[in-house]
């Protein structure tokens, strides 16, 4: 080592210094926008505020594969049925990148997944709403992964480089996703009458819970002015969920669907659409573990797990007899 | 107790050659208990889409790399080379193919 301190530093104040070089780079590096990678040094706060981040997205990938899941069997067509396969294997292919991602930060993929199944980390509050109808499919693609989109293209530029890549081939796969999910609903809304109102139907329950996807409003969300200060963040939770209103308001109007919002009205002075009041408590009640489907859910994840067991081991007891495992 | 769990596996790199012509890129990372089982999840994970023709998996642990701590005098002797460049010689005007 190369330290040059003065002979009457004490070690502590070595340490010190050396502490402050290493805030300073990392400060450097979150201002001039350069990305921080895995080995750089980064304050605690910051490494438990991504692993909080990105073990919840990841969760919300796994856990979103079950309201469609669902609705394989009963796919209407051969070609329906296909492309909701593809979508929930890219469901599952996108839990795997962020927990690839998540684990740069020096946490097991098997103590996430504790912790998923333990109820000490969370998931998206969407998935626990259910999936009655078809229709269900089309309005989870529009409008859920519609509002995913709208929270994570900011996130390709999170100053986290792992998070950032995988945020990247994520959004590739999930227009793919919006595009079958609003193909499917127009196609109910141009079809019988009872099409028409299954589709109508599922917009009018899922439109409210996808704003609330945006999180709480920008007063009240606990971790946004620290996210946005390290760039983890790009834009505010009322900023997203704007700027989704007003790309969804015309897309509704082709399909020829109505929102479930008796205020929502363009605002010619604001440039944005009014939209109505959000009730945070069924947020809040959701988040507490009281929605319709969150037992459902997490048993469901568990129970997957366990009865994967024997293929884990299978796979692992090959790999020993042929001699091939890395340790 | 579930048994053996994916998180014990070792993990691996995978690189992807998306076409003839082109070199083996990062792709990202996984969990499998071997290189064939690494192979396949790489296919399923990372080409799902045509994004290859070709893919590499790696021990993450026979990765060896630089440090960051170090990575400014690693990499500083190239930094004062500017000769090594091109662009660091005049040649007078007119001259053509150079």
């Amino acid at each position: 080592m190369t330290t040059t301190a003065a002979p009457a530093a004490t070690a502590g104040e070595a340490v010190a210094t050396g502490q402050d070089a290493l805030r300073a780079a990392f400060d450097a590096a979150v201002a001039e926008d350069t990305r921080i990678e895995p080995r750089d040094w980064m304050p605690d706060a910051y490494r438990a505020t991504l692993v909080r981040q990105m073990a919840q997205h990841a969760h919300s990938e796994i856990i979103g594969m079950q309201p469609e899941a669902n609705w394989i069997t009963r796919a209407p067509s051969l070609r329906r049925k296909a492309i909701l396969m593809a979508k929930v294997q890219d469901e599952a292919g996108h839990g795997l990148y962020l927990y690839s991602a998540t684990e740069t930060l020096g946490v097991g993929r098997d103590e996430l997944l504790d912790k998923l199944h333990a109820g000490r980390q969370r998931y998206s509050s969407i998935f626990n709403y259910p999936t009655l109808t078809w229709a269900d499919v089309g309005a989870i693609g529009w409008l859920v992964d519609g509002a995913a989109i709208t929270n994570q293209v900011p996130l390709c530029r999170c100053s986290y480089g792992p998070y950032a890549r995988a945020m990247v081939r994520i959004c590739k796969e999930e227009s793919f996703h919006q595009r079958q999910g609003y193909e499917l609903l127009l196609a109910l809304s141009r079809g019988t009458a009872a099409q028409h109102a299954m589709a109508q139907d599922a917009v009018n329950r899922w439109w409210w819970p996808s704003l609330m996807m945006f999180g709480p409003p920008d007063d009240e969300s606990a971790h946004s002015a620290q996210s946005m200060a390290w760039k983890i963040k790009r834009h505010s939770n009322d900023e997203l969920r704007q700027r989704f209103v007003d790309i969804c308001v015309p897309q509704a109007e082709v399909l020829g669907l109505t929102l479930p919002d008796p205020d929502l009205r363009w605002n010619e002075s604001r440039g944005a659409h009014d939209y109505g009041e959000i009730d945070w408590s069924e947020f809040q009640e959701v988040l507490r573990g009281n929605g319709p489907c969150n037992e459902e859910r997490i048993n469901r994840r568990r129970a997957a797990h366990d009865n994967g067991a024997w293929v884990r081991e299978a796979a692992t007891a090959y790999a020993a007899k042929h001699g091939e495992a890395q340790a | 107790m579930t048994g053996q769990t994916s998180g014990d596996w070792p993990l691996w790199e995978v690189f992807v050659r998306s076409r003839r012509g082109l070199s083996h890129s990062h792709a990202g990372s996984l969990h499998a208990p071997d290189a064939e089982m690494a192979l396949r999840n790489a296919r399923d994970l990372y080409t799902r889409r045509a994004e290859g023709v070709s893919i590499w998996v790696v021990p993450s642990s026979a990765v060896t790399a630089s440090s960051p701590d170090e990575k400014d005098p690693f990499f500083e002797s190239a930094a004062d080379k500017p000769y090594r460049h091109p662009t660091f010689y005049e040649i007078p005007e007119g001259v053509k193919h150079l």
